[in-house]
């Protein structure tokens, strides 16, 4: 066993003696024994031929984490959506902060707890449900967080409930005393016909060093739509591992949008299962990398069954020395006909040194089906620049201008008003020469 | 204002211009009319400050200075302008941003103060009017899903804006029906005044029954073969290029 393994373990078994009488401690034991037998993966997996997880895996997290450390108010505004008056769950750490939190007032029969809670109050509905939707449930990362669930968030949205406010859950992690991981655990489960809007936000403090390890599961019942956001600005040292699960029924709608900018080693896994006739999928992702970040999107589609649609647009910005990986694949199984497949993916590599592998793939096994996917990597188009430079625009605004261009495309897809603005003011924080063009856009 | 002096030029060692010379004086017109791929183009997008082409002889001064040493922004900003034969599109970048992002940039280079939304709105309304601009296209992505004509009219609206003191139309009339090409001469017509002057490329005479050229040349593998009046392009309109060779 090596050491990482070991040190896991070492955590784990004291964890099992804290929560010895846990209804859910089975559940975590066998998650751990298969975590034990797989080991993290390697590059030889053809799932991570691309990601290297060695950096991960070399460093010795501290499983005992400061929930206590003090986020100013400033830091905090900065943070929260608080124009959007959201229903919000705040951790800190990884464990859930009340006083930054607010579920008060919900509408009849909704249920919004932290896991933690949850684990108290639902143990019902989680003995039913956790775990039931991670569609890899073989996956180290994922079984680790299996293992080591601390807090998360449940939310159960009841039949025919419209949701008109916004769930925003924000994991912060700042500490710069401690090398720690957190496994935060959120499991959605979606009532018939119903409706929500969910923002997963992800963000780092202070160049902390940690690692999180995030597995979000949801169930949409017949009907149901759900539009899922998640933004991940970690921090510029932090491990981020980040899986999102689907399970959707007849009719049902998921709407994702990925905007990846932080992290120095980040992965994020979008795995759908169109269980039912009608179930539909859009997938809209941006990732931004420079310096020597590494972010690899992973999505996964099964069209289980005919009428099913999946969508997929993702763009990449890659800067200085970093790398950004997008592994797209979409499985249309054998009774799986009149369904519809795309998949874009188009890179915009600002330096000679960025480097993207993006590899879509596509395996059809039924014969009446609409599929098409396609990948492009280019640089800044010069007869724009030019165009641009022409009108007395300076070169380096005419760059970030075009760039900035490039990824509002994905931005753009947003339907909700409040969240495209913010989302457009962080991206532009994130450009080359961002202060020249705030005035244009 | 403009000489241009014994220009050699060639892309990838394939030549273009061999030998070109033209002076232009402030207040003129100036038509350059010639066949299809004889470097009409090349020598707009030189002016202009396009990259990647190869300057091996020749040189050209533009106000005293020498123009081949500026950035296209810096020339933009000393009033150089030019409506491209294809303007790009791009996604993205709204028109109207654009314009008001340039007119300022211009401003500042010359120290004047720069227009705030009220004033620079006004502006736009006038102008709108001269070129009959769809007031939808402002808002859209520069030239992005306009029509061959619209896109001619775009780049005569920002040149109405920008107010050059050397404007290049490279081909504007080109693909344009007989009231588009009205209105486009128009914008030109109005700008036409003593501190200004104008490049007109063009490959057909017609563009030149509305614009009265001050001089007319013809470019012919990469060189200026006649220089006359607009009696010149008459003559050209009735014997064809193949006159000329
Ligand atoms: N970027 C380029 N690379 C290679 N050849 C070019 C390039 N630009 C122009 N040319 C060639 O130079 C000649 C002149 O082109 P151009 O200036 O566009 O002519 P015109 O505008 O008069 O039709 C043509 O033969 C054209 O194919
Ligand atoms: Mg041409």
């Amino acid at each position: 066993m090596n050491k990482t393994i070991r040190h896991y373990l070492a955590d784990f078994k004291q964890l099992q003696n804290i929560k010895k009488d846990d209804w859910f401690s089975k559940q975590r034991q066998s998650a751990f024994n298969i975590f034990q037998e797989s080991g993290f993966p390697s590059t030889r997996k053809e799932n991570w031929k691309y990601t290297d997880v060695k950096p991960i895996t070399k460093k010795l997290f501290s499983n005992i984490t400061n929930s206590n450390v003090v986020i100013s108010d400033n830091e905090i505004d900065a943070i929260l959506f608080k124009e959007l008056e959201c229903i919000e769950l705040v951790f800190v750490n990884g464990a859930y902060s009340e006083k930054y939190s607010n579920i008060k007032n919900l509408p009849n029969k909704l249920t919004i707890r932290n896991m933690a809670n949850a684990f108290v109050n639902d143990e019902d509905f989680l003995k039913k449900h956790l775990s039931q939707y991670v569609n890899d449930d073989s996956s180290s990362f994922v079984t680790l967080n299996t293992a080591f669930i601390q807090d998360g968030v449940y939310i159960n949205v009841p039949s025919d409930l419209t949701l008109e406010r916004p769930i925003s859950i924000t994991y912060i992690s700042k500490d710069n005393s401690n090398i720690f991981a957190t496994h935060p655990r959120n499991l959605i489960f979606m009532g018939e016909n119903s409706k929500a809007t969910i923002i997963e936000n992800y963000i780092g403090i202070d160049d902390a060093n940690y690692f999180t390890n995030a597995v979000t599961e949801t169930s949409l019942s017949q009907g149901a739509s759900l539009k899922h956001y998640k933004i991940q600005q970690e921090s510029s040292n932090a491990f981020h591992i980040g899986s999102l699960n689907t399970s959707q029924n007849k009719d049902s709608r998921f709407e994702s949008h990925s905007i990846s900018i932080g992290g120095a080693l980040v992965r994020n896994d979008i795995n759908a299962r169109l269980n039912k006739e009608g179930a539909e999928i859009m997938m809209n992702g941006l990732y931004m990398t420079d310096n020597a970040q590494h972010i690899d999107n992973h999505t996964r589609v099964d069209h289980f069954k005919p009428y099913t649609q999946s969508n997929q647009n993702y763009r990449g910005v890659l800067n200085g020395k970093s790398r950004g990986v997008f592994n797209g694949k979409v499985v249309v199984h054998p009774q799986a006909q009149k369904i519809e497949a795309y998949q874009n993916n188009a890179n915009l590599l600002l330096s000679d040194d960025a480097e993207i592998d993006t590899k879509p793939e596509l395996e059809i096994y039924a014969d009446d089906v609409k599929c098409n996917h396609g990948a492009t990597i280019g640089q800044l188009d010069n007869d724009m620049l030019f165009y641009l430079r022409s009108r007395a625009i300076d070169e380096q605004t005419a760059r970030s201008l075009l760039t900035y261009a490039f990824a509002d495309e994905i931005i753009n897809n947003i339907s909700f008003q409040s969240i495209k603005n913010k989302l457009e003011h962080l991206i532009i924080g994130r450009l080359p020469d961002s202060s020249l063009i705030r005035e244009y856009v | 204002m403009l000489h241009i002096k014994d220009l050699y030029t060639a892309v990838d060692n394939k030549k273009i211009l061999e030998g070109l010379n033209l002076s232009v004086n402030v207040g003129e017109v100036h038509a350059i009319m010639g066949p299809n791929g004889s470097g009409k183009s090349t020598l707009a997008n030189i002016l202009a400050g396009k990259e990647g082409y190869n300057i091996t002889q020749g040189s050209v001064s533009y106000e005293n200075e020498n123009l081949l040493e500026l950035s296209p922004e810096e020339r933009a900003r000393k009033g150089v302008f030019l409506a491209f034969q294809y303007p790009v599109e791009i996604p993205g970048v709204n028109n109207i941003y654009l314009l008001k992002a340039a007119l300022n940039a211009i401003r500042k280079h010359q120290g004047k103060p720069e227009l705030d939304a009220m004033e620079f709105m006004n502006l736009v309304k006038g102008k709108m009017k001269l070129v009959q601009m769809n007031k939808d296209l402002l808002s859209r992505s520069v030239n992005e899903g306009f029509s061959g004509g619209e896109k001619k009219r775009n780049e005569i609206f920002q040149m109405a804006i920008l107010e050059p003191k050397l404007a290049i139309l490279d081909e504007t009339d080109s693909g344009l029906d007989i009231d588009a090409l009205k209105i486009v001469a128009e914008g030109v017509n109005s700008l036409r005044n003593k501190n200004r002057a104008f490049i007109l490329v063009t490959h057909y005479q017609r563009l030149l029954n509305y614009i009265k050229p001050d001089h007319v040349h013809v470019l012919s593998k990469g060189k200026i073969v006649r220089s006359g009046g607009p009696e010149l392009a008459l003559e050209l309109e009735e014997k064809g290029y193949d006159w000329i060779n």
